[in-house]
């Protein structure tokens, strides 16, 4: 079990947004969250995160926070920010850093490792803007692993990329997906983004909580 | 040009400018570091907004009669900066609104203040410097000398030791608080420090000028750098100079300090933009 849900609700300054949810995610899992725009997804991963207070209900994790990373929303990042690949990827580590000012030579080491996973190695002297939408994701994802590798939260990842940057970036989640990386993913793209969903949870009315193939029984 | 060397050589025995090169030089590095701080997260007005502030609390000082301004302008610029910079979410006032408010606001309430109260002859003189920097670069105490120091060394070591932390935290906010760091506790020290540096700048520059030495260094080597630390670095190395050089100039030409020190700073910027375009 990484992680569990117990009649959580969520929502902003003690309003609730959802219904109760039950749901609950083991390791090696990949699920998706799907519901329509307000229904409350962002919310939910928001409260997942620690970033809002529950309205009422339990999340128990059997995870640490330094085992979670996290790909935000990307159109939340400043393109001209001056920062090259690397530096972005290693402040991943910024959590493992501790109180010591400067990051060690296995928080660099790990940083370089998961540029290398995600094949963007070459890149790493280069500064956002020069890089392609899907390589900008790449770079994202890289910071994400180095932040934690047991647990990913993906806040609608391929809203800003083309078909084949898409296509490219799902393949991409799925080789984590089947080397041990349990996946959280807030995803508009019912279409191609379930594909390789193992559970989904639908936030709405009705909420739903399943298998990919319940879920398309009922929903498609 | 033999001659203008003399010169210069012949002040630069003079413990006052000995003090000025080395009290400026300090601040500006430290208004460069908040640059580097303020500009990323699109929070450039918030110097200049600050400055206005700490000239409406100097008024207020001049008012009381008090012994010493600072007592009185750094609580209040301190208070102000928490305020502004904590304000984000939930605010009673939307962000850029709010600071123009009280920008505006301190500039005027400051000078009213300081036409009803005011015992000094020279009143429009004393606002004229206040606003755009006197020579008092140049009369600066020993005392003051110790005090600038021993703040820019402190400012320093907080952006070297809190470096990363920093990068984090204005990169990705969201990210930082989900990976577990205070975001709100470390806006508050940031602002503290902002305000401490920008209520000794005022006395560089004048508060209309501060903003000026905490926007131009980073943005021109924004224009050079393209890694975080490029710019950071750069942004350092291009604010002493100009400093250095802006005091030189107003020494051997007698023009203001503040007015010349920006005037390097412009001139450096359009050098830079020029390297852009032809890189």
């Amino acid at each position: 079990m990484i992680f569990e849900a117990e009649n959580l609700v969520v929502g902003y300054h003690k309003k609730p947004v959802t219904m109760e949810m039950n749901f609950s995610v083991a390791a090696g899992d990949f699920l998706c969250i799907v519901g329509t725009n307000g229904a409350g997804k962002s919310t939910l991963l928001k409260t997942l995160l620690g970033l809002e207070r529950p309205v009422s209900g339990d999340i128990r994790f059997q995870v640490s926070r330094k085992e979670i990373g996290y790909l935000p929303q990307q159109n939340r990042i400043s393109k001209n920010f001056p920062a090259t690949a690397f530096e972005i990827v290693l402040s991943g580590r910024n959590s493992h850093r501790g109180w010591k000012p400067f990051y060690s030579a296995k928080d660099k080491s790990i940083a370089l490792q998961n540029m290398e996973r995600l094949n963007i190695r070459e890149h790493a002297d280069q500064c956002l803007r020069e890089l392609s939408g899907g390589l900008q994701q790449r770079v994202l994802l890289a910071r994400a692993l180095s932040a934690g590798d047991k647990l990913l939260f993906l806040d609608e990842p391929v809203a800003s990329l083309d078909p084949e940057a898409t296509a490219d970036f799902y393949k991409l989640l799925k080789t984590l997906n089947e080397t041990g990386l349990t996946i959280v993913m807030v995803t508009h793209d019912v279409q191609d983004g379930l594909e390789y969903a193992s559970k989904v949870l639908r936030v709405g009315r009705p909420n739903f909580f399943g298998s990919l193939e319940e879920y398309r029984a009922r929903f498609a | 040009m033999p001659d203008l060397l003399e010169t210069f050589v012949s002040y630069l025995q003079y413990g006052f400018v000995q003090r000025a090169f080395i009290v400026g030089v300090l601040i500006s590095l430290c208004a460069s570091l908040l640059g580097v701080m303020l500009v990323f997260r699109r929070f450039s007005y918030l110097g200049d907004s600050l400055s206005h502030v700490a000239f409406g609390a100097m008024a207020i000082a001049a008012a009381l009669n008090f012994s010493d301004e600072l007592l009185v302008m750094l609580p209040v610029t301190v208070l102000c900066a928490v305020f502004l910079l904590r304000s984000g979410n939930g605010a009673f006032i939307k962000g850029d609104a709010s600071i123009a408010m009280i920008s505006v606001g301190s500039l005027a309430m400051g000078y009213l203040l300081m036409n009803l109260f005011s015992k000094k002859a020279n009143l429009s003189g004393d606002v004229c410097s206040t606003l755009f920097g006197s020579t008092s670069i140049l009369t600066l105490s020993s005392f003051d000398t110790v005090l600038c120091a021993t703040l820019s060394v402190l400012v320093i070591l907080f952006f070297v030791f809190f470096y990363h932390q920093i990068f984090a935290v204005i990169f990705d906010e969201t990210f930082a608080k989900a990976s577990g760091v205070r975001v709100g506790n470390f806006n508050t020290i940031v602002a503290i420090v902002i305000a401490a540096v920008i209520v000794f700048a005022m006395r560089l520059v004048g508060s209309l000028l501060v903003s000026a030495l905490i926007i131009f260094p980073t943005v021109s080597a924004m224009r050079v750098f393209k890694s975080f630390r490029g710019v950071t670095l750069f942004a350092v190395l291009l604010s002493a100079f100009c400093t250095t050089l802006g005091i030189v100039i107003a020494i051997l030409a007698g023009t203001p300090v503040g007015s010349t020190i920006v005037g390097a700073n412009i001139v450096v910027f359009l050098l830079c933009s020029v390297f852009r375009r032809v890189k």
